[in-house]
């Protein structure tokens, strides 16, 4: 039995002001994700990805479909999961350190403080930020924020770190870094990853498996194998003949929805 | 909540909240809370077809003037001050110690000067609203980015074009907040400058009711000012949407 | 290199003392501008004393037990309503803010009650309460109460439903939420709030003794301008001028304390 299991997963919001339309956004979503795995999930600007997530988390109730998680029902946020937000400005809070931003979800679940303590430690550690605990997040940079915001999920021990669109908001080369430190969390901590990107070069780059989703009502279009060797470089991995395949098959898909499916403003070309 | 809800409890809490003012006033039998139908019904023979249109007016009249006089005098004055680092450093102190001494507070030195008639209350209204509208557009001023700022001098906008094209509409929005700050003062100052010594205006009116214990036109008059703020407010908040648009848009977030 | 530092420092330090002396000196020759132009008979005294005269009757003043009592009432006034206004508009507004039905239902109640003047009401106020500190009290919480509760209502809006979703997808009980992310993020603009609560407070403190003769600055300021005893009325001016900027400069202060991570402050402390 897979982990996590969304089942015809469709969202509705109904028509807020006169003359708008209610908008339909998920249009039966099924996928599996299994123990262990990092999956991604891809497309185009515009698909209801953040929504997707949000259904996942237990924040957004489906308008139809149901997620299970380790075999129960997904009707709340569940304790096992863990966001990573694309906007680290908004999900670490300002008015506490980092410490104390790693710590808030453990010491409110009522963990002991020499354990917290321990947990946050480490934490911070294995993301590289050893020492920057009594710092303000906004006295780092954009990427050391996000590092944060990982160590906050570690520290969390949770089965499932979601992370929608993380690295969205820093350069390439800290993006290329956190690529690499997220590869390197997984390896130690065993978790599972559900990612977002618009992104397919870090799509595969990271994944073991892809799903690609059209534009809303979104669905999933295409899953596809990342068979690349467990051991990812940027400079190797990204050379191999099989990542420039599994590339081109992607993009394609995407250029594929992407055209076939003109919107009243006329096809846009978002990647 | 679906698009009707809003304004099917706004209705139903206006109505509820008459209908319950009407019952108590009628059943309480005090002098001190008049029956509703009674105070509505002074309101419509005393001020809006009777004698009280000429207090009205006069009320009204002072009230824009001086308004008129605080949002133009604190728009200048505030860009000119704004714009310069060592006037702003200089007069800033100043400005918010004077600014601290209540308007109301120098309706006696305004009397020695202007006497009791008109220009004393444009006066006083003028001063208590300048102010909010001055240290808002000199924070305005002030804040002007940097890149706003580049940007005009790299296209050689600068002089009458620069304020005109640049400045003053990047310190519209923060004016505007001060005018928001200076709408309901100006109600307050009009009213306490014909409280004392004046022969006509709103506050006149209620100073003479107090002194005949005449309680249903004391209630006839708060219901007028009740009703002259929510004019005033929804008035300005169609200025303001008209004017503001631009800026509305840019600072809404989506979240999906 | 380290002389463009010195330099750098050099330039720092004048700017800094040009903050300080800049304005002092502007003070100094908008005094002396004033002392001249009424010696000189631009301006005739009956209109304003020159500062010298103000200032010496507000030294003797100073020594007054009465002006002193007359500050101590006034604060007491200030402190009362400003307290009331807080408390009862911080918990209408957040409950306004937080549930869109109650905030349809109470709107226009609110919209038409919020610009009326409380001056409006001392006649009112005067029979049934009477004319001591009570009404005082009364009329400036009714126009301090406005200004917290529409404060509080922006300052719910103002929570970022990012960090919420956050709070909750960890699994943060109700209670931690709101100490850990509503309340701090409600902050910002709750104490702007005090601070603009507290200056309409005192300006309606002071407008009520002046009008009624509750006992405070105002009516000390009633009381001079009734004998026409016009260096003891301006001198009263001066006092309710630093008492207001003293207040607002204090919760300046505290604002920049309390909120050394939000951005509008955190500048300083990078």
């Amino acid at each position: 039995m897979a982990l996590l299991e969304v089942r015809d997963l469709t969202k509705t919001y109904p028509a807020t002001r006169r003359g708008a339309r209610a908008t339909h956004v998920l249009d039966g979503v099924t996928f599996d994700v299994n123990r262990g795995e990092f999956f991604t999930i891809v497309g185009p600007s515009g698909a209801g990805k953040t929504t997707l997530l949000r259904c996942i988390s237990g924040l957004l109730r489906p308008t139809e479909g149901s997620v299970t998680l380790d075999g129960r029902l997904v009707d709340g946020p569940p304790r096992e999961l863990a966001p990573v937000f694309q906007d680290y400005s908004r999900s670490l809070y300002p008015w506490l350190t980092v410490a104390k931003n790693v710590a808030l979800p453990l010491t409110s679940a009522g963990i002991a403080k020499a354990e917290v303590d321990d947990r946050v430690q480490h934490a911070l550690a294995s993301v590289g930020l050893k020492g920057e605990d009594a710092k303000y997040p906004w006295q780092l940079s954009g990427g050391m924020q996000q590092r944060v915001a990982i160590a906050r999920a570690l520290a969390y021990r949770a089965e499932v770190l979601i992370l929608d669109e993380p690295f969205a908001s820093v350069d390439a080369q800290t993006r290329a870094d956190l690529e690499d430190l997220l590869l390197k969390v997984k390896h130690e901590s065993g978790a599972t990853f559900l990612f977002v990107t618009h992104d397919v070069d870090e799509a595969v780059y990271l994944s073991d498996r892809v799903a690609v989703v059209s534009k809303s009502p979104s669905r999933i279009e295409k899953l596809v194998d990342v068979h690349l060797p467990a051991e990812r470089n940027q400079l190797t991995t990204k050379a191999l003949p099989e990542f420039g395949e599994l590339r081109a098959e992607i993009f394609a898909t995407i250029r594929h929805l992407v055209v076939a499916k003109p919107t009243a403003q006329g096809p846009e070309y978002v990647i | 909540m679906n698009r009707w809800k809003p304004w099917v409890l706004s209705a139903l809490g206006a109505v509820l909240a008459l209908v319950a003012w009407w019952i108590a006033s009628d059943q309480a039998g005090s002098i001190y809370f008049p029956p509703l139908q009674d105070v509505l019904e002074g309101v419509w023979t005393y001020w809006v077809v009777g004698d009280g249109g000429r207090h009205l007016a006069s009320s009204m009249v002072n009230l824009f003037a001086g308004l008129a006089i605080g949002v133009v005098g604190g728009f200048v004055l505030g860009l000119l001050i704004g714009q310069s680092r060592l006037v702003r450093t200089a007069l800033t102190p100043s400005l918010e110690f004077v600014r601290a001494i209540p308007a109301t507070a120098l309706i006696p030195f305004a009397m020695v000067v202007f006497g009791l008639g008109s220009e004393m209350k444009i006066f006083i209204i003028a001063l208590g609203t300048l102010f909010p509208i001055l240290l808002n557009v000199i924070d305005g001023a002030r804040e002007l980015s940097q890149e706003a700022r580049d940007t005009a001098s790299s296209f050689g906008i600068r002089g009458w074009q620069k304020q005109w094209r640049v400045v003053i509409p990047s310190v519209l929005p923060r004016a505007a907040a001060g005018i928001r700050i200076a709408l309901p003062l100006s109600l307050v100052l009009v009213v306490t400058s014909e409280m004392t010594g004046s022969n006509t205006g709103i506050g006149y009116v209620l100073i003479t009711a107090q002194n005949s214990f005449n309680q249903t036109s004391v209630w006839g008059a708060i219901v007028l000012l009740g009703v002259l703020g929510v004019i005033l407010n929804s008035l300005f908040g169609l200025v303001e949407h008209r004017l503001l648009a631009w800026d509305k848009g840019l600072h809404r977030q989506g979240d999906h | 290199m380290t002389i463009t530092v010195q330099r750098a420092e050099k330039l720092m330090r004048s700017r800094r003392a040009a903050q300080l002396w800049l304005p002092l000196a502007t003070i100094v020759a908008l005094l002396a501008l004033w002392e001249l132009a009424v010696r000189g008979g631009l301006f005739p005294e009956r209109y304003a004393p020159p500062p010298t005269v103000i200032l010496g009757q507000l030294l003797g003043m100073l020594l007054e037990a009465g002006v002193w009592q007359a500050v101590a009432d006034t604060l007491t006034g200030w402190g009362i309503s400003l307290l009331i206004s807080v408390v009862a508009g911080t918990v209408l507004g957040t409950i306004l803010g937080r549930f869109a039905s109650a905030s349809a239902f109470f709107r226009p109640i609110v919209e038409f009650l919020r610009p009326i003047p409380s001056i409006a009401m001392i006649p009112l106020a005067v029979l049934m309460i009477g004319s001591g500190k009570p009404t005082e009290v009364f009329l400036a919480t009714y126009a301090g109460l406005w200004q917290m509760l529409v404060a509080a209502v922006a300052a719910v809006g103002a929570v970022d439903p990012v960090g919420l979703q956050t709070a909750r997808s960890f699994g943060l009980s109700r209670a931690d939420q709101v100490k850990y992310v509503m309340l701090p993020s409600m902050l910002p603009r709750l104490v702007t709030g005090v601070r603009i609560a507290s200056s309409t407070v005192l300006i309606f403190c002071i407008t009520a003794e002046l009008l009624i003769g509750v006992p405070g600055l105002g009516a000390g300021l009633g009381a001079a301008r009734g004998v026409g005893d016009m260096p003891r009325m301006y001198a009263y001016v001066v006092i309710i001028g630093v008492l207001g900027y003293a207040l607002s400069a204090l919760f300046k202060l505290l604002e920049t304390r309390l909120l050394f991570w939000h951005e509008s402050v955190r500048g300083a402390h990078r």
